[in-house]
């Protein structure tokens, strides 16, 4: 099977081309369905094989390549689509293609009776074929490849509806402004690519990482690959100071909301990083500042999504927190963490939206939770699913954000300090007060809709089986997690997995002095009491006693308005960066330089020819003495010639 | 001084003379009966280098075809008399004359340059035989017969062209 | 004593330039025309000439050609002035400026 990895990739486009071209014409939305969500169902069946086949290898042999085609061979660039099948592409894999699959059957229902059903599950299709590319990719150029096909993909599907109105502006305007700010990740990503080959010579994985160890690189060049890469990181998976594009792709609909800013494209980033560990290993300024930034947007993501009113856009804020955490646990040091994470994040947020997007549904495109309240009568399933998931979220055990948010706030402690493990719980008691926040106003308390307009009502099966499997892998997921203390040495199946990818990048961090097992789980009974704690309040401020939201909120006026306008940073970045371009370019660049130099140049050029023609057609006068004239004048100087030459 | 050379400076004279007098007269029945004048002292001329047949040629040929068209075509178009030489345009045909001067200059300049008189020599006998009509006769037929009958062929073009291109529309 | 064949050939130089003195500066086309004629007679009497002293003669069979020639080319050229004339009722040169820019 893991010769057959590129199936994996293959298939989904097959998918893509096959609804995109045929799709039209076809009027039973089932097929188009079966269609797409068969060829990931395929898909996953295949990285599931090459799973077990890879189990069954002695660990020094679980990293195997396979060739299709070379790409590039130009001058000492060789560049193959070739995939790299070994323990960190193989989570990825499962990651993208389960979820993958289990939202695209929910597409089914939830997309039911659109106009362009089968557009949608091409973009789906062909979103799946780049991503895969970019997990499966044993090269950087590939990896791109996949990388930017996201981009694509993310701004093809959040401007789906592209007639609608989104906020202020369009939907295609949110999904430009997706593209645009993940360009300028890109270009990060792209001088750090430049930099990795000009230091090494190559841009395939294996080689890179074992000459990053062999050569004698000074440090400062990899400090400044890691912060190159890392830009790209912080276009893809919304971290400070690239993170604007994310509440505004909530445009889209809710299913792709969960795949790509969920569960896959925003994780691209965190991937990207576990890849090149050595590197960030080697480098320990950028670790830091991976860690620093990953810590800050969690908890300033964090306090935004404690006042939004639409219920996408606290789920919005939340997957940037979480990713947030992601890049702490890569800045620790816990690569392995990190990746967990990415694991049961992706559970719970897709179970998260998807469920929002079975409330939206019935509640007729309603996405304000102020007019929510008291649904859990009507929809059981949607209402027990989505507290699942944001009790595993809130990190309560046993479910599975307990021992992967657990692991990451333990290993911020070990490894870089008191202040960040304060801040991440900060964060995680935040987390827990808001996702309750959403739920207490959705699912619990008074009706405030109008019974008489809205009918809420379960949804079908379609949309609410994905929601049960997703329900029951994040109660379950984590236990393949978990941590030492509990479970022995190598308990920790999922550490013991990975270790093999990240043990050179381990042995070069420094080891930070020991602690012990009490400290670990001292640690981990007070973030699980103050998780708890956050919730009963949550419980307390929103079904008991609305009032005491309303007051707080107007004390502390400013800093409302604040968190509710999400900081002003669109407005700041409209200001100071945006605008000043904008008018840079229309007042010097078009006016001046298109207008008046360019066009200039080819019309001036062109008056100049006119000019000269102009004046030297008055020699044709039409008659023919003056032409003789000149002849006669040929005939003089040719004459001079003969006597010059013949004396 | 015998004949000859007393006959190449009358005619010589006529012929140069006329030229002159033919370009600078206002009324150009003047010019094509000066022209008529220089066509026949240079029939003279072709007499005085043996060229018998010729000579005949040009006088019935050019004096008394080409020119009478030529008068048949100013009588019928009957244009207007020009100004005398100098009195329009007067430094235009100044330096007209004086480029013209100068390459008159030149040609002769060339002329002597390549000293004929040192490479040829006439011997009258031959030049007698060269310009009988039997020599020219017997040349034409044999070794210039193509050209001949091209000759032939030009005419002909020439005269359908002249009828075409002047006859009167048709109504 | 002989004529140098100079004088001759002089004689035609000056009788050649003088024509091209009457082609660049007459204003009216048939006299243009006879000018060139003129021009056409003073190449026959160098040729001429020529074959006179040389005992050749090429010279005089290329003149007969020379009159044919010119004598076709007079016909032809005379027949365009009178088309020339019946559409613009005038021969003067400076007036016929149709291929002017």
């Amino acid at each position: 099977m893991i010769d057959l990895i590129y199936l994996t990739v293959l298939l989904p486009l097959l998918g893509f081309l096959f609804n995109g071209l045929v799709g039209p014409k076809i009027k039973s939305e089932k097929l188009i369905g079966i269609v797409g969500s068969g060829a990931i169902g395929l898909s996953f069946i295949i990285v599931v094989g090459a799973f077990f086949e890879t189990l069954a290898l002695p660990v020094d042999q679980r990293l195997n390549i396979v060739t299709l085609f070379q790409w590039i061979a130009v001058a000492g660039l060789n560049i193959s689509f070739s995939y790299q099948v070994d323990q960190l592409s193989l989570v990825m894999s499962l990651i993208v293609t389960g979820v993958g699959f289990i939202i695209h059957v929910y597409s089914i229902g939830y997309m039911h009776g659109d106009k362009s059903f089968w557009r949608f599950f091409a973009y789906l299709n062909l979103f799946i074929f780049a991503m895969m590319n970019l997990v499966l990719a044993d090269n950087f150029l590939l990896l791109f490849l996949g990388w930017e096909g996201v981009g694509l993909c993310s701004y093809l599907l959040i401007g789906f509806w592209y007639d609608r109105k989104f906020e202020k502006s369009t939907t295609s305007a949110a999904g430009l402004k997706a593209f645009v700010v993940n360009r300028i990740g890109d270009f990060g990503f792209l001088l750090g690519m430049f930099l990795i080959y000009s230091t090494f010579g190559t841009l395939v994985f294996t080689d890179v990482f074992s000459r990053a160890v062999s050569f004698a690189v000074p440090e400062h060049i990899f400090v400044l690959i890691a912060i190159f890469l890392f830009i790209g990181a912080t276009g893809k998976s919304a971290q400070i100071p690239l993170l604007v594009w994310l509440p505004d792709a909530m445009a889209g609909p809710t299913p792709v909301s969960a795949l790509i800013h969920a569960a896959t494209m925003v994780t691209a980033g965190v991937y990207m990083v576990a890849r090149c560990s050595i590197i960030y290993a080697s480098a320990p300024a950028a670790m830091m500042v991976v860690a620093v930034i990953g810590v800050v947007t969690a908890f300033f993501a964090a306090t935004i999504g404690l006042v939004q009113n639409d219920i996408k856009k606290v789920l919005a804020y939340s997957t940037v927190s979480q990713l947030g955490y992601m890049f702490l646990a890569l800045g620790a040091g816990a690569f392995s963490a990190g990746i967990f994470h990415v694991m049961t994040h992706a559970f719970f947020k897709a179970l998260l939206f998807l469920g929002a997007g079975s409330v939206i549904h019935s509640m007729h495109e309603q996405q304000d939770i102020r007019h929510y309240g008291g649904l859990k009568k009507y929809m059981p399933l949607t209402y027990g699913t989505f507290l699942v998931a944001a009790v595993a979220i809130s990190g309560i055990p046993p479910l599975s954000g307990f021992f992967s948010k657990d692991e990451i706030l333990w290993y911020s402690f070990t490894n870089l300090g008191f202040i960040f493990w304060l801040i991440g719980l900060l964060t995680a008691i935040m987390t827990a007060f808001y996702m309750f926040r959403l739920y207490f106003m959705t699912f619990e308390g008074k009706e405030k809709f109008d019974h008489h307009k809205v009918h809420p009502h379960e949804s079908p099966k379609l949309m609410t089986v994905p929601l049960v499997v997703l329900a029951v892998l994040s109660a379950i997921g984590g236990f393949i997690g978990i941590p030492e203390i509990f479970s022995g040495e190598h308990g920790n199946l999922f550490h013991s997995w990975l270790a093999p990818v990240f043990k050179t990048s381990e042995m070069k961090l420094l080891q930070f002095g020991s602690h012990s097992h009490f400290e670990e789980l001292l640690l981990m009974i007070i973030s699980v009491v103050a998780a708890a704690g956050a919730i009963f309040y949550a419980r307390y401020v929103y079904l008991k006693k609305p009032e005491v939201a309303a007051k707080t909120s107007s004390k502390f006026k400013g800093i409302y308005n604040l968190l509710l306008n999400k900081y002003f940073l669109d407005e700041t970045y409209e200001a100071t960066i945006i605008n000043p371009i904008v008018k840079g370019s229309e007042s010097f660049l078009w006016k001046i330089a298109d207008n008046k130099i360019i066009d200039g140049l080819i019309n001036n050029l062109a008056k100049l020819i006119d000019i000269i023609s102009g004046s030297i057609k008055k020699i044709q006068t039409g008659i023919a003495q003056p032409y003789a004239l000149v002849m006669v004048l040929g005939i003089l100087i040719a004459l001079f010639w003969i006597i010059i030459s013949y004396s | 001084m015998t004949l000859e050379i007393v006959l190449f400076i009358l005619f010589a004279s006529i012929c140069a003379v006329s030229a002159v007098l033919m370009i600078t007269r206002p009324n150009p029945v003047l010019s094509a009966l000066f022209l008529v004048l220089n066509f026949c002292s240079l029939a003279g001329l072709y007499l005085i280098l043996n060229a018998q047949f010729i000579a005949v040629a040009q006088i019935i040929v050019y004096a008394g075809a080409i020119m009478v068209f030529f008068l048949f075509v100013i009588m019928l178009l009957n244009p207007e008399k020009e100004k005398k030489f100098f009195e329009q345009k007067a430094k235009l045909r100044i330096f007209i004359i004086a480029i013209v001067a100068l390459v008159l200059v030149q040609i002769v300049y060339i002329i002597f340059l390549s000293r004929p008189s040192e490479v040829i020599t006439r011997e009258v006998a031959r030049s007698v035989e060269t310009g009988t009509v039997e020599n020219i006769g017997r040349e034409m037929f044999t070794n210039y017969i193509l050209p001949f009958e091209a000759a032939g062929y030009l005419l002909l073009a020439a005269t359908i062209g002249a009828l075409v291109i002047a006859k009167k529309k048709f109504e | 004593m002989q004529i140098p064949i100079e004088y001759y050939l002089i004689l035609s130089a000056f009788m050649f330039t003088v024509g091209i003195v009457g082609v660049l500066t007459r204003r009216n086309a048939i006299v243009v025309f006879m000018c060139i004629e003129l021009m056409l007679n003073s190449a026959n009497l160098t040729l001429i000439t020529y074959s006179s002293y040389l005992g050749d003669v090429a010279g005089q069979l290329f003149v007969f050609f020379v009159m044919s020639v010119a004598a076709a080319e007079a016909a032809v050229g005379l027949a365009i002035i009178i088309a020339i004339y019946r559409n613009k009722l005038t021969v003067n040169i400076d007036e016929i400026n149709i291929l002017k820019w």
